[in-house]
């Protein structure tokens, strides 16, 4: 990547997740030549190298344009989280896990201890000493530092300003490409950027919108997985058959491409616009389409949902209301 | 006052039954506990799941849904559709840690205000049992809530 | 912050101070919500009084205010005698939310510093809601003057009379062939015993030849569109088989028509009638109907006698069922009742005891039209009981069945024993539990049948059996009856009993009721807007309840409502259009995703379904303003006014800003 002071700057970070979000980036083509002709890359981990001392020494607000993906899970992350946001002047938190946490915020039904059991001291583990990672170690080196872990997971607006948002496990490239052009005529003085806290690179309604599927008026008396549905009718509403698709309560901007490839929607772009709590949409809705007066019956239908929350907040827990449960909230400094 | 612990309750309530029964329970002097902050709903049907998750956020240590008798919905039958959010939130709140009890669904008609008043004096107790639910404070879901041990101390993992 | 709110505690007496510290709640308010945008808070002893509206009126015009929070008593009692005076200042009404902290606090709570804290509390959910009120404009629209009529039966007749005498067009529908309803059966009405025939009989004739009352009998509704003041109601009306334009009703083809079947409706089983008939000789409209389930050209083919005979060719065995559209501004249910179906009772024995009969039964056995002309005798036609027993309060006031009273019960069967004790000089036992008797001249006519020497056995009976156990009950029924006023056990041998069937909801009355957006109570009765000062309005605008379709009651009753809900439907047509308080769901379209959710949740079908932009759209004319589509949208595209997200949740934080203990905790983000 060639490096050019005249051009504006352009970061991306990768915090607490999975790194989808750099692929779907690399994913957008030949478009990204246009990133490189337009935009001086001065800090990108996974495309090149460049130290966190680099980025301390600019000047602040000298990066036009972060992408910064992952939620809030160390140290580590919230530092550069607040140094990103120092030195940037179009924040985006870029992807699901930093717009509202993702599957990295379902941790948060766990107390932090309890994910690091899990993960170091299960039979699925392969620890025969015992051993557990150390904030410090001391070798003959000198003191060796990892980051701490945090409570709970945010997402990036929990910790510092964030200037727009666009979701999606990950966005999909036709609308980071977009939004990359939108960028790119801003800079020329060619298109005037969207009101700050907009979520971008998205549709205006929620995946049904996009989705061929029929539809009818919903009543619903049995919820299945959708490996229980034989056959799964390719032309009709998936919700109708019982599947409980998350497409209506989902913002739009995805093509409704689960759906359309015979999968339910799961919600990974979020919640529609002015939504203050994605789950509770969802709650609502199913429940309301249930065909039952009677509680045995309800609770039976309910019983086809038996994980609630991995339903409903699949990709929203950390940013919903409530964020995180109780046992994860009342966990004290170790 | 005494140290002892008085919740705070969030009460919605429907505008043709358990307001009303709450208005009766005022003109007969029924006494009852003062921890029920009521809020008017044209209908038990208007409760939105986001009201609890709010109310429990800032600061609620507990929620109470009332609406009309099964059958007897001004609206014909929305409150059935009221029991149904809140049987599948009452699910999703025991995922998140909050103890079942901290919702309550009852069913009162506008001339039940006796038993409007009974029924929040029992809540209130139970509630009391159950201790401070201290979710945190208020905010509008886009700001950082995050408690003070959240906020500002980071967790060591165990050696 | 932009608004200007003021804040008006009141002391209402010492109704709220006696229990609140006004002055503290008022000084704390204007102190602590001065963040929200409060910018005056004043206490006054009765804010509703003429003086203390001013108040509000002076500041809302000297110091520009915006919003205002009354804290008061139950928005139910005087919402709108503040919304007026804040119209009077020109501040559109819906700016001012009036919070209860008398009902809701000083009332109902005796320790004085946490009622003051819960009015604070209260107050700045006002505060805070108040902040996201909306200027709203009550909604108008006009009322069509025709009125819809539904069943045919007194409550109905009356109603159609009382709304046409006052010019204006009625359609009144009835399933069966004939108007008249229930009525038309009895032999005699309790307590005059005048003839029911020959009271109703001119009602019904006014109502055929009314020039405002299009009849619509043999027909029901299917479907009901629209909403107050412009319904559009399609009506199916079956095939009769017979041109109306041509009949004359002269009576040659059922006279003529060689097959004869049992009456089970207007007969009750007892009688036969023709396969081409009308109900009953005085029948309105005159026309016959063919019942084609049993005639013999629609089962076989052949026959034809009616059309051979017809004098004016208006036997149509082409016609069939027609589908017409009336637009009507009001609709009147008087749908009646339908009689317990005392099978249900198995120890009483009715079907497997020959002699056992319903009410029903025994009103056409008595009546001189009925089958037996009038002679009340057994099955077989021709013994004359020495011995009747009769039940009442079967299947009523009994937890296994209605626990509610039939209330024509007694009368009824009082009416039954002089009957028969007229008639045949037969012995007649009344089984009752309580007698009741409440209106005019009816204890009277129970004291009529006291000296008439009918014995009156106060007792539930237990069982009415065959099996004897003396010679003397040998061939007789037995009534088997604890006699409650001696307390002994009682087995009285009769020839005939009378079972006195309680009254209850149409079978159908739950999908009519879904038809026409109405709710039944728990019983099943079409419930009324309020139990006493509203009896005929339903929770639905627009559609008014008469007679037995609210609920058993007797002929007088029936007929007051018929003209009770005549009344508020000629008040509605006078006032040429009415005003609905602006509490509705509305959709933002381009948010909507066609997901249809909310499309089958609405009790009044007020959503609609775009097919073509694949959206959904909200009638705000058929909305009530129950907000449960709001609340169940999973793309957050429906709003609802007066109730909106953020009038709910920013009460909410502003509940939740004073913790009962009086704490003060953060101010609620602006």
């Amino acid at each position: 990547m060639t490096a050019n002071g005249n051009k504006p700057k352009f970061a991306m970070y990768w915090a607490a997740s999975c790194g989808g979000c750099e692929i779907a980036v690399l994913n957008i083509h030949e478009k990204i030549l246009d990133v490189d002709a337009n935009f001086d890359v001065v800090f990108w981990p996974v495309a090149m190298d460049a130290k966190y001392k680099d980025v301390e020494a600019m000047e602040d607000g000298s990066i036009l344009l972060t992408l910064f993906n992952g939620g809030i899970r160390n140290e580590e992350n919230e530092h550069l989280a607040k140094l990103l946001r120092r030195k940037t002047k179009i924040l985006v938190a870029f992807g699901s896990c930093a717009c509202e946490g993702c599957i990295p915020g379902l941790a948060n039904l766990c107390p932090v201890g309890e994910i690091v059991q899990t993960a170091f001291n299960t039979i699925s583990t392969d620890n025969p000493h015992g051993i557990y990672p150390r904030t410090s170690y001391d070798v003959p080196e000198g003191e060796l530092h990892i980051p701490k872990l945090a409570p709970i997971l945010r997402p990036l607006d929990q910790v510092v300003d964030v200037d727009y948002y666009m979701p999606g496990c990950p966005p999909e490239s036709h609308q980071i490409a977009a939004v990359v052009d939108l960028v790119i005529k801003v800079v020329r003085g060619e298109a005037e950027l969207p009101p700050k806290g907009c979520v971008i690179g998205v549709g205006d309604s929620t995946v049904c919108d996009e989705c061929p599927r029929a539809r009818n008026v919903k009543s619903i008396t049995e919820f299945k997985r959708i490996q229980d549905v034989a056959p799964v009718d390719p032309t009709l509403c998936l919700l109708e058959q019982g599947i409980p698709c998350n497409g209506p309560a989902t913002r739009s901007g995805c093509n409704a491409r689960c759906p359309n490839v015979g999968a339910q929607c799961i919600g990974c772009y979020g919640p529609a616009e002015g939504v203050l709590d994605y789950g509770a949409r969802l709650i609502s809705a199913f429940a309301s389409v249930i065909d039952a007066k009677e509680p045995e019956e309800i609770e039976r239908i309910l019983d086809g949902i038996p994980d609630p929350v991995g339903q409903v907040y699949r990709f929203n827990l950390a940013g919903s209301l409530l964020k995180a449960n109780m046992d994860a909230w009342r966990v004290k400094a170790g | 006052m005494t140290d002892q612990f008085e919740p705070t309750i969030i009460g919605f309530t429907c505008n043709w039954c358990s307001y009303r029964a709450a208005d009766m329970a005022g003109t007969a002097r029924m006494k009852y506990s003062p921890n029920v902050r009521l809020i008017r709903l044209m209908c038990s049907g208007r409760l939105d799941p986001t009201f609890v998750f709010k109310a429990f956020a800032g600061g609620a240590d507990a929620v109470l849904i009332t609406g009309c008798h099964p059958g007897d919905c001004h609206y014909v039958e929305q409150n059935y559709k009221a029991l149904r959010r809140y049987l599948l939130l009452k699910r999703v709140l025991a995922q998140m840690g909050i103890e079942p009890q901290r919702i309550k669904l009852l069913w009162a008609s506008a001339a039940e205000g006796a038993i409007f008043a009974a029924e929040i004096n029992k809540y209130v107790e139970e509630v009391r049992a159950l201790g401070p639910l201290h979710w945190g404070k208020s905010g509008n879901g886009s700001k950082p809530i995050v408690p003070d041990e959240a906020k500002e101390s980071r967790t060591e993992v165990p050696a | 912050m932009t608004e200007r709110i003021g804040v008006y505690v009141c002391h209402c007496g010492t109704n709220i101070a006696g229990v609140v510290d006004v002055a503290e709640v008022s000084r704390w308010a204007g102190e602590h919500l001065a963040g929200q945008g409060v910018v005056v808070s004043r206490d006054y002893k009765f804010m509703c009084s003429s003086l203390g509206q001013e108040l509000i009126q002076k500041d809302i015009k000297e110091l520009g205010l915006t919003r205002v929070v009354v804290a008061a008593c139950s928005p139910h009692l005087h919402e709108k005698t503040f919304r007026n005076a804040c119209a009077s200042a020109d501040l559109n009404p819906y700016l001012c939310e009036l919070v209860s902290i008398r009902e809701q606090d000083s009332w109902v709570h005796t320790d004085k510093s946490a009622a003051t804290d819960k009015a604070k509390a209260i107050i700045s959910g006002g505060v805070a809601r108040v902040a996201h009120h909306e200027a709203l404009e009550p909604l108008r629209v006009p009322i069509h003057p025709a009125t819809l009529i539904v069943g045919g039966g007194i409550a109905g007749i009356q109603a159609a009379l009382e709304i046409a005498d006052a010019g204006y067009r009625v359609y009144l529908v009835e399933r069966e062939p004939s108007i008249g309803g229930h009525m038309a059966q009895f032999d005699k009405t309790f307590p005059t015993l005048d003839c029911s025939a020959c009271i109703l009989t001119p009602k019904m004739v006014d109502a055929g030849n009314h020039p405002n009352i299009t009849l619509l009998t043999w027909s029901e509704v299917v479907k009901v569109d629209g909403y107050v003041g412009n319904f559009a109601v399609t009506i199916n009306k079956k095939a009769r088989y017979v041109n109306e334009e041509l009949c004359t009703g002269c009576g040659i083809c059922w006279e003529k028509c060689p097959w004869k079947v049992t009456d089970e409706v207007f007969e009750a089983g007892l009688g036969k009638r023709k396969v081409i008939y009308v109900p009953f000789p005085q029948a309105v409209p005159k026309y016959p109907v063919i019942d084609a389930e049993n005639c013999a050209y629609f089962l076989k083919g052949t026959c034809k006698a009616c059309e051979k005979f017809c004098p004016t060719d208006a036997i149509d065995f082409t016609q069939k069922d027609e589908q017409i559209t009336v637009e009507v501004g009001n609709i009147i249910l008087a749908t009646g009742y339908d009689l317990f179906d005392v099978r249900r009772i198995p120890q009483y024995g009715y079907g497997r005891l020959p002699n056992v009969y319903t009410s029903l039964e025994f009103e056409r056995l008595s009546n001189a039209a009925g089958p037996t002309g009038g002679n009340i005798v057994l099955r077989d036609g021709k013994t004359v009981p020495k011995t009747v027993g009769i039940v009442h309060c079967v299947g009523s006031r009994d937890q296994n069945y209605n626990p509610y009273c039939s209330v024509i019960c007694c009368m009824q069967s009082l009416k039954f024993a002089h009957l028969v004790h007229e008639r045949t000089g037969a012995e007649v036992y009344n089984f009752y539990i309580d007698m009741r008797t409440p209106f005019k001249d009816y204890e009277e006519f129970y004291q009529r049948l006291l000296a008439e020497g009918t014995h009156f056995v106060r007792g539930k009976v237990a069982e009415i059996t065959d099996f004897a156990r003396t010679p003397e009950e040998e061939g007789r029924m037995i009534i088997q009856v604890e006699d409650t006023l001696i307390g002994k056990q009682r087995r009285i041998p009769v020839d005939m009993v009378i079972l006195s069937a309680g009254l209850e909801p149409r079978q159908d009355a739950k999908e009519v009721g879904k038809l026409f957006g109405l709710a039944c109570g728990t019983a099943g009765w079409f419930i009324e807007r309020h139990p006493k000062l509203d009896p005929v309005a339903t929770m639905t605008e627009g559609i008014f309840i008469a007679g037995c379709a609210q609920g058993p009651k007797d002929i007088p009753a029936s007929v007051a409502q018929g003209a009770g809900a005549a009344a508020r439907v000629l008040g509605k047509i006078q006032q040429k259009e009415i005003s609905l308080e602006p509490v509705r769901a509305s959709i933002n379209e381009q948010q909507c995703s066609g997901c249809r959710i909310c499309n089958g949740l609405c009790p009044f079908n007020a959503i609609l379904f775009h097919e073509d932009r694949m959206v959904s759209e909200v009638n705000p004319a058929l909305c009530q303003g129950c907000g449960t589509c709001v609340a169940a949208c999973p793309a957050g595209a429906i709003s609802g006014t007066g109730f909106s997200n953020e009038q709910i949740l920013s009460q909410i934080e502003g509940l939740l800003l004073v913790n009962v203990n009086g704490k003060t905790t953060e101010a609620v983000p602006a």
